[in-house]
C-alpha cells in the first residue's frame, strides 16, 4: 500500500515532538505516545491526534516546520460533506460546458492533481422537466462531458468514474428555475484517497 | 323488443386446482382453461343497440364461517368491478339490488325481481369450503329472460386470495360472451419510494426506489426488490414470471432480472459498461437496452442470458427507451439526433430508420399489442407531458390526457384496451390507468411516489 501524506505528516510531527520532549525531559522514554491508528478509512475512525504544541526552548531539530494539510487529514465522508470539489452546472437539455462550468472543472482538475491518490465519481444530474427515461442518458452525457474535460487537463481517466442519476436525486426539491438550475449538474463525489 | 337469444347448454369446466393456487406460490395468471364446448354458446344481449345489463350480487356462502362469508361478499364486488373495467356490459349498480332477496342456492334465484330491474345477465356464484385453506367456487351466468345458465364454471384453490376467483371468472365471461381477452388477471409493476428508506452509503439523503408489483386493479401491492438503492424502469417478461429493470445495486445502472416466483436474480449485462432500460422481445428470448459501453447511449440487443450482444444504433446522439413491435421485427425508441428527443422506429436488424414525431419533447414509446397498431408516448404539451397515441396505419395521433399534471411513461394492457401511466395530477407521482379512448380513469397507487409502470403481457 502507498504511504499517505497525512500519515507522513502525523508521524513526522510525532517524531519531532518526541525528540523535543526527550531533550527537555530525559526521564521519559524516547517514544512518549503510541503510534496513531492506521490512516482513516472509515467514518468511525477517530481524527488524527492534534499537532504537538510548539516547544519554546532549545529545539534540537531545526528542520522547517511541517504544515499539516487539513484537506489531507479528512476522511472521504468528511470531504464529501463539505466538498472541495466544485459543481459544474448546465443549461436545459444541454451537456455543453459553459465558461463557469469550465472554471469549476479547472479547479477540480487542479485539486485532483494536487491529491494524486484521490479517486472521484462524477454524477450527472438533470432537472425534473425532462422525462425520466431520456434524462438518464442526458445525465450520463453531462457526467462524461465533465470527465473528458478534466482528463484532457491531465487527470488520469482511471481515477474518474461517471454515473448518471437522471432526475432521480434532485439536490433542490423545488419546482422553479432556481431549483432546476441547481439540479442540472455534474457533481463530483470523492470515492477514495 | 329484446332479442331472445338463448343459450343452450351449460358448460361445466373443472378448473384444475393449480389454476387458482394463491400467489406467490404459483404463476400469477393461470392460463385460460380450454373450454370444452359441447354446443354453440349464445351470448346474452341487451335491448336493441344497448349493451347488455349485468348484475353481480354477493356470492352465496355455503359455509357459516366468517372467512367464507367474507370471501363470498368480496368475490361479488370484485367481479362487478372486473366486468365494469372492460365496459362491454352495462353494470347495474350494486346498491340498487339490496332489496332483492339473496339466493341460498342457484335453484332459488328470484329471476322476476332481476328482470324488474332490467337485468339481462345475472352473474352469481357460490363459495364452498373444502378444507382448512381451500375453497371451491362455482360461478354461473344466467340469461335472466330464459332463466337458463349460459356459463357455468367451477374453480378450486386456496383461501388466500379470493379476488383471483373473481378475476378468473371475469376473464372467462369476457372470453365466452365477447371473445375478449380480459385484463383481470394481469399485473402492474412500477418503481416506488413509498417505504421512505434512504440509500445506503450515499453522500446525501437520498430516497431509495424499489420495484413493486400489483394486481391490475391496484390490489395486492407487493415489494420485489430490497436493495436500499435506486431501482427503476421495470418491465414484465412476456410470461409474467420475471421482471427486468435498471438497478443501481452496485452504484451504477445495470440490467437485472428478478424471477419473482423463484426469488432469484439474474444480471445479464453483468457490468459490461453501464446499461439501462431493458425491454423484452415479444417472445421473451431477447432484450433491447441502452448502454454506454462504446462511449455514448446506444441501443443493443442481447439474448436473455446476456450472450449474442448486437449493437442496434450508431449515432453520436442519445438513443434510448426502446419498445418492441408485437411481431418482434421492429423497435421504436427515443433519440435526440434531430436536436430534441423524438420517437423513431428501426427494424430489429438496424435498417429502415423512420422518425414518427416532430414535437417539443417525446419519450418512452410503448408499442400496443395486436389488434391495435399504435404507439403511445409522453409528449411535452406545456410545463408537463401528456400521453399521446400515434396510429401507425393512419399516421394520425390523438391525446389521451388533457394537461392535468404531468402524464408520462405509458404502458399498454395485454389486450391493448387500456394504458397505465404516471401522473402528477393529484400532487405526488402516482400510477393511473385509463382506456385507450381516454375514458375510465382509475388511480392505482396512493402511497409515496410511484413511477414508470409496466403492464404484464
Amino acid at each position: 500500500m502507498r504511504i499517505r501524506s497525512a500519515s507522513v505528516a502525523v508521524l513526522t510531527g510525532i517524531v519531532v515532538a518526541s525528540l523535543a520532549l526527550g531533550a527537555c525531559a530525559p526521564k521519559k522514554p524516547p517514544v512518549a505516545r503510541p503510534l496513531p491508528p492506521p490512516p482513516p478509512t472509515t467514518p468511525e475512525a477517530p481524527p488524527p491526534p492534534a499537532p504537538p504544541a510548539p516547544i519554546a526552548e532549545k529545539p534540537v531539530v531545526t528542520a522547517p516546520p511541517i504544515a499539516e494539510d487539513p484537506m489531507a487529514s479528512r476522511t472521504v465522508d468528511e470531504l464529501n460533506r463539505d466538498s472541495p470539489m466544485r459543481v459544474a452546472y448546465f443549461d436545459y437539455d444541454s451537456a455543453e460546458l459553459s465558461a463557469e462550468a469550465r472554471a469549476a472543472l479547472d479547479a477540480n482538475a487542479a485539486t485532483l492533481k494536487k491529491y494524486t491518490t484521490w479517486t472521484v465519481t462524477i454524477e450527472g444530474h438533470c432537472d425534473e422537466r425532462g422525462t425520466a427515461e431520456y434524462n438518464l442518458a442526458l445525465g450520463e452525457r453531462r457526467a462524461v462531458a465533465a470527465q473528458s474535460y478534466i482528463v484532457a487537463l491531465g487527470v488520469p481517466a482511471s481515477r474518474v468514474k461517471t454515473v448518471s442519476y437522471g432526475k432521480e436525486f434532485p439536490f433542490d426539491p423545488g419546482h422553479d428555475e432556481a431549483a432546476w438550475a441547481k439540479n442540472r449538474r455534474a457533481h463530483f463525489v470523492i470515492t477514495g484517497k | 323488443m329484446p332479442t331472445k337469444r338463448i343459450l343452450a347448454f351449460a358448460i361445466f369446466v373443472l378448473a384444475a386446482g393449480a389454476a387458482l393456487r394463491a400467489w406467490p406460490a404459483a404463476p400469477a395468471a393461470p392460463a385460460p382453461q380450454s373450454q370444452q364446448q359441447s354446443e354453440v354458446i349464445l351470448s346474452i344481449s341487451g335491448e336493441a343497440g344497448a349493451r347488455p345489463r349485468y348484475a353481480v350480487p354477493d356470492f352465496i356462502a355455503r359455509a357459516g364461517d366468517a372467512e367464507t362469508q367474507a370471501a363470498a361478499r368480496l368475490m361479488g364486488a370484485v367481479l362487478w368491478d372486473d366486468l365494469a373495467f372492460e365496459r362491454e356490459f352495462y353494470m347495474v349498480p350494486r346498491d340498487t339490488y339490496k332489496t332483492i332477496p339473496a339466493a341460498r342456492s342457484f335453484a332459488d334465484i328470484p329471476f322476476d325481481r332481476w328482470r324488474e330491474l332490467g337485468v339481462d345477465g345475472l352473474v352469481t356464484g357460490s363459495v364452498e369450503r373444502t378444507g382448512p385453506a381451500s375453497f371451491r367456487v362455482e360461478v354461473r351466468l344466467f340469461d335472466v329472460r330464459s332463466r337458463r345458465s349460459v356459463m357455468a364454471k367451477e374453480y378450486s384453490g386456496t383461501t388466500s386470495n379470493p379476488r383471483l376467483y373473481a378475476h378468473t371468472a371475469s376473464d372467462d365471461i369476457h372470453l365466452q360472451q365477447r371473445a375478449l381477452r380480459g385484463a383481470a388477471r394481469s399485473k402492474l409493476t412500477f418503481s416506488s419510494d413509498r417505504d421512505g428508506e434512504r440509500v445506503i452509503n450515499a453522500i446525501a439523503e437520498r430516497d431509495v426506489k424499489e420495484i413493486y408489483i400489483a394486481d391490475y386493479d391496484g390490489a395486492n401491492q407487493k415489494r420485489v426488490t430490497v436493495t436500499r438503492k435506486l431501482n427503476i424502469f421495470p418491465r414484465w417478461a412476456p410470461d409474467a414470471r420475471a421482471i427486468a429493470y435498471t438497478s443501481y445495486r452496485r452504484d451504477f445502472p445495470d440490467v437485472f432480472i428478478s424471477l419473482i416466483y423463484q426469488g432469484t436474480l439474474e444480471n445479464p449485462t453483468n457490468g459490461r459498461g453501464q446499461n439501462w432500460l431493458p425491454a423484452w422481445s415479444p417472445d421473451g428470448t431477447r432484450l433491447c437496452f441502452t448502454s454506454t459501453r462504446d462511449g455514448n447511449s446506444e441501443l443493443y440487443l442481447m439474448d436473455r442470458d446476456g450472450s449474442n450482444v448486437v449493437r442496434l444504433t450508431n449515432n453520436p446522439a442519445i438513443d434510448t427507451s426502446p419498445t418492441w413491435s408485437p411481431g418482434g421485427t421492429q423497435i421504436a425508441f427515443t433519440s435526440d439526433r434531430s436536436g430534441s428527443p423524438q420517437i423513431y422506429i428501426i427494424d430489429a436488424d438496424g435498417l429502415n430508420l423512420n422518425k414518427i414525431t416532430s414535437e417539443s419533447w417525446c419519450d418512452r414509446p410503448t408499442w400496443s399489442p395486436a389488434p391495435f397498431n399504435e404507439i403511445a408516448y409522453a409528449s411535452r404539451t406545456g410545463p408537463g407531458y401528456d400521453i399521446r397515441i400515434y396510429d401507425l396505419a393512419t399516421q394520425e395521433r390523438r391525446q389521451l390526457t388533457g394537461g392535468q399534471g404531468s402524464n408520462e411513461s405509458p404502458a399498454y394492457a395485454p389486450n391493448g384496451r387500456h394504458v397505465a401511466f404516471m401522473s402528477t395530477r393529484t400532487g405526488r407521482k402516482q400510477i393511473f390507468v385509463m382506456g385507450r379512448d381516454g375514458l375510465g380513469l382509475k388511480q392505482i397507487t396512493t402511497v409515496g411516489n410511484n413511477y414508470t409502470p409496466d403492464w404484464s403481457k
